[in-house]
């Protein structure tokens, strides 16, 4: 349908822009907030390919909990705007031009050349069935409990971490 | 009826994850380049959810729940480590944080 090509387009302008600004803006408290719109359009292409669940979960996690993280340090620390985004050290950022259009030249061969849209049909009605809560629970509580296990392990650990090395006399 | 071609959603997340590369080299702001990795894991995220979305398979997004912990953990970590250098060192430029440099 037309319109959901609109949508998708609408949404991957809003993310593309935002996140080219993200990473030429000075002021890095800008640089976060236009990080949050790009985490948001991914949230709607997350619900336009039908994962309802992971877009929630982005707009959650990424753009409530880490961003707000973010935020918060650089707002705590004192961090000066950078000057001349573009002009100091002109070789490092030719080398970081030059070796972004050689890693999205290669994506783009390897996605036109293996031409995965001939084998892919989007079957709606099982995509919508697999993006649910339901699906995804059922799949962490059995196949994958172990792993689950582990990422809470995980989170209990960098919680104690965090507050270990953020405390006054770290050396 | 005309649904969105794969190559659309891969495209854009190629995208991300290149101008999160050319951020993390020409940034000098210890959390911008932070922040630029998060920019890669997300379009990493997005190519996991299409072809999860695309083959009708939930593991895809079972992964993306977990890349979702990852990322939290290494944000929470990650900001800690950049609290205590700014402690020590005054800045979180990365060109004058060079005390392993020899």
């Amino acid at each position: 349908m037309n319109f959901t090509i609109l949508i998708f387009g609408i949404l991957s302008l809003i993310a593309v822009v935002s996140s080219v600004l993200m990473i030429t803006r000075k002021n890095a408290v800008i640089s976060a907030l236009f990080l949050i719109i790009n985490f948001f359009a991914l949230a709607g292409l997350y619900l336009l390919l039908n994962a309802q669940f992971i877009a929630v979960a982005q707009v959650i996690v990424y753009a409530g909990a880490i961003m707000v993280l973010f935020l918060f340090v650089i707002m705590l620390l004192k961090t000066e705007n950078e000057p001349l985004i573009f002009s100091q050290n002109k070789l490092l950022k030719n080398f970081a031009i030059l070796i972004g259009i050689l890693i999205f030249v290669q994506f783009a061969y390897l996605i036109f050349y293996a031409k995965p849209s001939n084998s892919l049909i989007q079957n709606e009605v099982q995509s919508v069935k697999i993006g649910t809560i339901q699906t995804i629970g059922r799949e962490l509580y059995t196949n994958y409990f172990i792993p689950f296990e582990i990422a809470g392990f995980l989170l209990l650990a960098a919680t104690i971490g965090a507050i270990i090395l953020a405390k006054k006399k770290f050396e | 009826m005309s649904v969105i071609p794969i190559e659309y959603y891969l495209i854009l997340s190629a995208f991300m994850f290149v101008v999160g590369v050319i951020g993390v080299f020409i940034r000098r702001n210890a959390i911008v380049v932070f922040m630029c990795i998060e920019l890669m894991l997300n379009s990493a995220n997005l190519a996991l959810v299409t072809f999860s979305s695309y083959i009708g398979n939930p593991v895809g997004q079972v992964f993306v729940f977990f890349v979702m912990t990852v990322a939290a953990a290494e944000a929470a970590v990650g900001l800690a480590i950049i609290i205590a250098i700014f402690r020590n060192k005054q800045t979180v430029n990365i060109d004058e944080i060079n005390i392993f440099k020899w």
